[in-house]
């Protein structure tokens, strides 16, 4: 987890959540890439991140066209809507896309957030003496939109708590944050803040974490994708 | 046949990534940190079955990764077992040892007996030699009676009236040691298994928050998660809740979902 | 295996625990957790690592407890010579310094102890000095160190830094508000860190002296 570094955090809210991650790829202390994506859609209302060795990262969920986010000016308490939709497709592969369309295909329903984690989960764990890098975490709505959020350690076991999870070399710093930070019943927009401050200041107190940040508030209506201005050092 | 894209793998541990982790170990990569329950687990037996009974901190390193785990897991509508050691390994192997006891007993017709809950998981952990970190307190009540045995990480087992496992099994066995006594009552029973758990709880570092209790008797199973709650986080002394717009926003973009209600049947001439 | 095992004595032991300062305008708090652990065992509930020192001033320890018994019973011995000598107590900024020069003087066979030191300064604002066990020292506006140190550190910096928020105006926070902070970051701290609990006791410093609070923390 040490070698390319990462943070992720997932909150629960008022009948949504929400997923946060920074933006760093590097080499130990070397940092090669400001938008690098660890946060994908498994689903709609399903994304996940996955924090720890980019390879892995990226053979579990790689991209194969990189999501796009359209520039243009923020402005806070009414954000602009933009109809644009991505194809599952587009927006998560490799072996999770794989399971994921398996799924779709031989149950002919989409997959719920409890048991996407607990294929994660299981993935993981058939590699238990010798596995996959990544400490993954999931945030999304179930078919009643009720809030689901979790995280696994590198070999699949799952917790689900009722507040957030966090992962990552800030892992630390980030308790600390949400701990302090977070409350039940937190409105999108408020769940976007609370998220974000607990991730742009835990990341600046760890050495390979930060260089910006990206926030997906996932609500019944649709998902807010913001991506944060953050220290580049 | 390797797995390709196609083939879901059969089931099994899979040793692919093996050489690659041992390559990256030896160009100084860290190997993760597991997830560990440090946990107090005990159970006892009384006049007329046995109590089951756990903490629920997990732990990753010197934090706190869960703060209400169940470590209680499900075996057999007549079985219980408590887990220990890594998280993922008591997850998964009291899974699988549940779904074989369940295939069991409708291959045989019979209920389940503990004895075969305990040699089956005893066969399995001694099969890997100490490598799956399961540390476990298994309980049930059978044809035979109450059962009540603990299973060590290496396959060995013991058989015994009151038994603790995991990082505040000490401190657990202290109080089991002063006042189990042979023909306790219901309420005493699951009031002693509530002060060992306490006990692991206040006095070890690797156990906390909760109590959970279950209770095991000849046709009936009481699980009582979160018996005791003695560790509730006070409220806080003001909210951290932000102004809208605190946090700059270099992007903001919103996906609506759609809702296809009806569509143009296909044209299939 | 060839049988060969070395024993070997380690003078070294961590005891745990979390310690923070905050300096405000004509204040400086300085809290700790009173836990004293070693590995998963509790050695003490209340075993207090924050000292209020002769001078006004108060040195917060974390790390090895012995050392930092020690490492007190030191300094208290200077700043009484400093009084004998003087006839002044030492100002916190003398204090500081002198810390960090027993601190380095002891270069190849440390204290093992993480410094937080609280105080006035010259001109009757509050000031914190932090170290690490060599004597490398910093004054700051706030500071959190030990077991629980990396969880509160971003957390001071948000809230009494206001890092990030951009709508915010930046000022020195009064001192109720401090106290909620402080109080607030050890519950947070203690529900995290298993090294952190049983007691938070809060050293306010102003220039009437130095008033102490002891609030309760969650014990398991």
């Amino acid at each position: 987890m040490e070698y390319n570094g990462g943070a992720i955090i997932a909150m629960k809210g008022k009948g949504c959540v929400a997923i946060a991650a920074d933006r760093r790829f590097g080499i130990q202390a070397l940092t090669l890439g400001t938008d690098f994506q660890k946060v994908f859609s498994a689903t709609d209302k399903i994304y996940f991140g996955l924090a720890g060795l980019a390879t892995d990262v990226q053979t579990l969920l790689s991209n194969r066209i990189p999501s796009p986010t359209p520039p243009f000016e923020f402005t806070s308490s009414r954000p602009i809507q933009s109809f644009f939709l991505k194809t599952k497709a587009d927006i998560c592969s490799e072996k999770f896309r794989m399971k994921v369309d398996m799924y779709h295909l031989r149950e002919e329903r989409e997959i719920s957030p409890k048991t996407f984690a607990h294929m994660v989960s299981s993935t993981l764990y058939e590699k238990r003496f010798g596995g996959y890098f990544v400490f993954p975490t999931v945030a999304g709505l179930d078919a009643n939109n009720e809030p689901y959020i979790c995280n696994m350690d590198g070999i699949g076991c799952i917790t689900t708590p009722n507040d957030f999870v966090v992962s990552g070399t800030a892992e630390n710093q980030l308790y600390g944050m949400c701990e302090s930070l977070w409350e039940p019943n937190l409105e999108p927009e408020d769940l976007f803040e609370t998220i974000s401050q607990a991730l742009l200041n835990g990341v600046d107190r760890d050495a390979i974490s930060g260089w910006g940040g990206i926030v997906h508030v996932i609500t019944p209506e649709g998902v807010i994708t913001r991506t944060l201005k953050g220290r580049m050092d | 046949m390797a797995a390709t894209a196609t083939t879901l793998p059969k089931g099994g541990f899979n040793f692919d990534l093996c050489a690659r982790n041992e390559m990256l170990a030896n160009k100084g990569v860290k190997l993760p940190k597991t997830t560990k329950t440090g946990t107090t687990i005990v159970g006892c037996l009384y006049k007329d079955g046995l109590v089951l009974g756990a903490d629920t901190r997990a732990t990753s390193g010197p934090i706190v990764a869960d703060k209400n785990c169940e470590k209680i897991h499900y075996l057999a509508p007549n079985m219980y077992c408590c887990g220990a050691g890594t998280a993922a390994d008591t997850e998964f192997t009291t899974n699988l040892i549940a779904s074989k006891l369940e295939l069991h007993s409708l291959a045989t017709g019979r209920q389940a007996r503990v004895t075969t809950a305990m040699t089956m998981l005893k066969q399995m952990l001694f099969r890997y030699q100490g490598n799956i970190g399961a540390a476990l307190v298994l309980g049930g009540f059978d044809v035979n009676g109450p059962h009540l045995y603990t299973i060590y990480p290496h396959g060995s087992t013991d058989k015994l009236p009151f038994v603790t496992m995991g990082s505040g099994s000490l401190a657990a066995m202290s109080v089991f040691e002063s006042r189990w006594k042979n023909g306790l009552d219901r309420e005493q029973a699951v009031e002693l298994v509530k002060d060992a758990i306490e006990a692991g709880i206040f006095n070890d570092l690797g156990s906390g928050s909760n109590v959970d209790v279950c209770v095991i008797t000849k046709d009936n199973v009481e699980y009582l998660r979160n018996y005791r709650k003695p560790n509730e986080r006070q409220p806080k002394l003001q909210s951290y809740k932000f102004e809208r717009g605190t946090t700059t926003a270099l992007t903001s973009d919103f996906r609506k979902f759609v809702d296809v209600v009806e569509g143009d049947a296909m044209d299939m001439s | 295996m060839n049988g060969n095992i070395e024993h070997r004595f380690s003078p070294y032991t961590d005891n745990g625990g979390t310690t923070l300062a905050i300096a405000g305008e004509d204040f400086c708090v300085v809290a700790g957790d009173t836990r004293q652990s070693e590995g998963y065992l509790i050695n003490s509930r209340y075993s207090p690592k924050v000292y209020h020192l002769h001078n006004n001033t108060v040195l917060a320890t974390g790390g090895m407890h012995a050392d930092g018994v020690a490492l007190v019973k030191r300094i208290g011995q200077n700043l009484d010579w400093y009084v004998h000598k003087h006839d002044k107590d030492m100002s916190a900024q003398a204090l500081a310094q002198m810390l960090s020069t027993i601190l380095y003087s002891k270069r190849f066979f440390p204290y093992y102890v993480w410094n937080t030191l609280g105080g006035l300064d010259e001109n009757g604002k509050g000031c914190v000095f932090s170290y690490d066990p060599v004597g490398n020292f910093e004054k700051l506006h706030w500071s959190a160190s030990g077991s629980a140190g990396h969880l509160l550190q971003p957390f001071l910096d948000n809230q009494i830094g206001h890092k990030h928020q951009s709508n915010v105006e930046h000022h020195l926070l009064p001192l109720d508000k401090v106290l909620k902070i402080v109080k607030d970051a050890f519950n947070g701290a203690t529900e995290r860190d298993i090294y952190t609990g049983d007691f938070v006791e809060i050293f306010i410093i102003t220039k009437d002296g130095v008033k102490v609070e002891k609030h309760d923390l969650k014990k398991d």
